[in-house]
């Protein structure tokens, strides 16, 4: 409808916008405005900003990649990346091989399957603030429903100390995670999943092939592309959480839990030191740019 | 619905994961400001917006001159941490209102959650626009003194009129750089060892500690009686760090000596301190790895721990929901160790004027107005012993005395030791407390079990760099 319409009105307006390099030009200049002044522009500063000394009461000078050297030998840097690589990792893994399995399960027509799928959604409708709220007093050391539970039952003898160490704090935070994200890869597959046409599995049914054939050579394949593209996106904001970890461990015990953000925020805004930051912000420009890349490049191969 | 063709389904699931990208943008680019907003949860904005211009009161006191003249036509903002207590902020909003009334200068006050403060304020100095005053923390004038008016006038004034300013006060208010004050300090949310009288004495004590080595005697003995004590090791900006600096400081450990200059964290002092904080830890209550500051306030309303540091405000929460509790509590300050003085940190607020205010004179006078006594008197009651002043004059205050167990918080700022002891305060120490570099020493030598050592040559590694060039 509308390349009819804009073809008329603007040929009787004396327009000739149809052609040439004029109409499209004029069409992205908002967005291009909007993403280069509110993203781009910003990005550019905080590079140049993890370049200098800058701190909150001083502009700081020029230091090339002096932060970024002081930060691969710093103890507490390297516990972040480690972190932030296996946080990204483990959780990615599990909300993939969950949500696909949730999103198989309720692709089924059973009673109430409407109401389950509006149900699967309420981690990831939630405002993660709240969440991590709910979290943090599941995960308390002295209040957890969870420990209480086992107390009570007899099949433990104290509370589980869930985040006072680094490796329970570490697990702690990527189940909550898992949690929050299993809706993303469910709601995506599940409409993959209805996009397979049926004729399909009941060939497949008709000459014989098992469930698990059928799933492994059939399903599994058809959704590969949609995998890539939510395994990215889901990467990107598990890379870049904070809430979570912000509300509930702040990056400690002893900084066993920060991510590159939070230990970005914790040392450039209350700490002060705006270039160190930044530089470690900038650490995390090389994934995201990766990760960005290859998600366009699965779009551009679904076209 | 059959119908709908996989590029499709395919096509909507994007837009799906698109449009989730597009929300978490915040967050994904600006780490900065989407995450500030993001805890800028309780922001409510007061506006006292008084009409009538030169009214007289009609109070008593009824001052009728001010000592800054206001400018014509003046109006400020003032932006501070929300209150404690309701009635604080029921309580600067009505003397707000009088000094409106008394001189003409309407203010708009705005309340932001305590932490918040701090990159707002630095914010104002770097884009030279915003509130006239701020009410922060700590060292938050020191990092951008030549952006600030200059106190002196106001500070000295009311140092004279009310017995002057304890110590520290003068060290956080005053600069040595600049010599000349530059903030007016307003007072501290002192903290005290909150303990429940019955199980001490259970455990053997008729008396609180006064010294380390009696605490982790009690400590052991709490312990033993299932009611251990516990203090926060876990991020916990207020709590965790307020303890972890008072035993630095009290075995006669420090972070950087008086030059500001020379590390000084990896030495004999600190390693003792460390080696006692880990037989401490050994007796706490389980979990204080994680604590932030909440934790210990429900732990200990809860019956769970029996000896914790915190503000007055636990004892508060039990008098309303647990008055059988609050009948149990009492307070006594840190006790003191090797280094023969006490040696607290807490929370310290002060006021400062920006340079970009079109009204520094009204700015000043307002400061003068509220920290006067017929303001600053009601107002430090009205708060139950949450902040104690500045000013030695408001010792004698009716709050300190009329409950006694407010009285050990009145002495609170006496006992306090600045941040960045025995440097100065500045960037460096705000850095320093902002990273938990103190508290996470103790935290690395008892949580993550390193050695004494270690923990404290991590944290003088970090200190290096903090207070380089």
């Amino acid at each position: 409808m509308a390349r009819n319409g804009h073809g008329g009105w603007l040929r009787r307006g004396g327009l000739s916008l149809d052609h040439g390099p004029l109409l499209p030009t004029l069409l992205l200049l908002p967005s291009a405005v909007l993403l280069g002044g509110l993203l781009a522009f910003p990005l550019v500063l905080g590079v140049l900003l993890g370049f200098k000394d800058a701190t909150i009461g001083s502009e700081g000078s020029f230091i090339g990649l002096e932060n970024y050297r002081y930060l691969l030998t710093d103890p507490v840097f390297r516990i972040t990346a480690l972190n932030t690589a296996l946080y990204t990792l483990v959780t990615v893994l599990f909300k993939l091989a969950l949500g696909l399995a949730l999103a198989l399960i309720l692709n089924q027509r059973f009673a109430g399957y409407r109401f389950w799928r509006s149900v699967l959604l309420l981690p990831y409708v939630v405002p993660t603030v709240l969440s991590a709220f709910a979290w943090w007093w599941i995960l308390d050391p002295q209040f957890s429903f969870i420990s209480w539970a086992l107390v009570k039952v007899g099949l433990l003898g104290q509370n589980i100390n869930f985040l006072g160490n680094a490796v329970l704090a570490r697990g702690s935070l990527m189940v909550a995670n898992i949690w929050r994200g299993i809706p993303f890869f469910t709601v995506g597959y599940l409409a993959g999943l209805q996009a397979i046409p049926k004729e399909l599995h009941e060939a497949a049914a008709i000459d014989g092939a098992s469930a698990w054939q059928i799933f492994w050579r059939i399903t599994w394949v058809l959704l590969l592309p949609l995998t890539t593209i939510l395994t990215i996106f889901s990467a990107i904001f598990t890379f870049t959480d904070f809430q979570l970890i912000w509300t509930i461990t702040r990056g400690g015990p002893a900084n066993a839990t920060h991510l590159f953000v939070t230990l970005a925020y914790q040392r450039a805004i209350p700490g002060g030191a705006l270039g160190e930051g930044a530089a470690i912000a900038g650490f995390t420009l090389p994934f995201l740019a990766l990760l960005a890349w290859g998600a366009l490049d699965a779009l551009r191969r679904q076209e | 619905m059959s119908g709908i063709r996989r590029r499709t389904v395919l096509g909507w699931g994007l837009g799906f994961a698109a449009g989730r990208a597009l929300a978490q943008t915040g967050t994904t680019t600006g780490t900065t400001t989407g995450t500030t907003t993001g805890t800028t949860t309780g922001t409510t904005t007061g506006t006292t917006t008084g009409t009538a211009t030169g009214m007289t009161t009609g109070t008593a006191t009824g001052k009728t001159e001010p000592v800054f003249r206001p400018e014509k036509d003046a109006s400020l903002r003032l932006l501070r941490w929300s209150g404690f207590v309701k009635s604080d902020e029921e309580l600067w909003n009505a003397n707000t209102k009088k000094f409106t009334e008394a001189t003409g200068v309407p203010v708009n006050v705005e309340y932001i959650t305590w932490e918040d403060v701090r990159p707002k304020a630095a914010l104002a100095a770097n884009l030279g626009t915003g509130p006239d005053i701020i009410m922060g923390w700590y060292d938050d004038p020191h990092i951008y003194p030549q952006k600030l008016v200059d106190v002196s006038d106001v500070a000295e004034l009311l140092g004279k009129q009310l017995g002057g300013w304890y110590d520290v006060a003068r060290t956080y208010g005053y600069s040595n750089r600049m010599k000349h004050w530059i903030a007016v300090p307003v007072g501290g949310t002192v903290e005290c060892l909150n303990y429940r009288t019955s199980w001490m004495k259970e455990a053997g004590f008729d008396q609180f500690p006064k010294n380390p080595d009696d605490l982790l005697k009690l400590f052991r003995a709490l312990k033993a009686k299932g009611h251990p004590g516990g203090f926060a090791l876990g991020h916990a900006v207020g709590d965790g760090n307020n303890w972890t600096h008072w035993v630095l400081w009290t075995f006669g450990g420090k972070a950087v000596e008086k030059d500001n200059k020379t590390i000084a964290i990896a030495q004999k002092p600190s390693l003792d301190a460390i080696q006692y904080v880990q037989e401490l830890y050994a007796q706490m209550a389980p979990g204080v790895g994680s604590w932030l500051d909440p934790n210990n306030n429900r732990a200990f309303l809860a019956g769970e721990i029996g000896l914790t540091n915190n503000g007055i405000s636990i004892y508060y929460a039990a008098r309303k929901d647990f008055p059988q509790v609050a009948e149990d509590i009492n307070h006594a300050p840190f006790p003191i160790g090797p280094v023969g003085r006490p040696t607290e940190l807490a929370n310290f607020s002060q006021a400062f004027i920006f340079r970009y205010s079109r009204f520094p004179n009204a700015a000043k006078e307002y400061i003068r107005f509220m920290l006067s006594p017929d303001q600053a008197g009601p107002w430090v009651d009205a708060m139950n012993g949450y902040v104690t002043p500045a000013l030695k004059q408001y010792q004698t205050l009716p709050v300190w005395t009329k409950d006694p167990k407010t009285t050990p918080f009145r002495d609170g700022i006496a006992r306090m030791q600045h941040n960045g002891y025995a440097g100065e305060p500045g960037q460096q120490a705000a850095a320093a407390l902002a990273e938990f570099i103190v508290l996470d020493m103790f935290a690395d030598a008892t949580v993550s079990g390193m050695t004494a050592k270690d923990a404290a040559a991590r944290a003088e590694n970090r200190l290096r760099r903090i207070y380089r060039g």
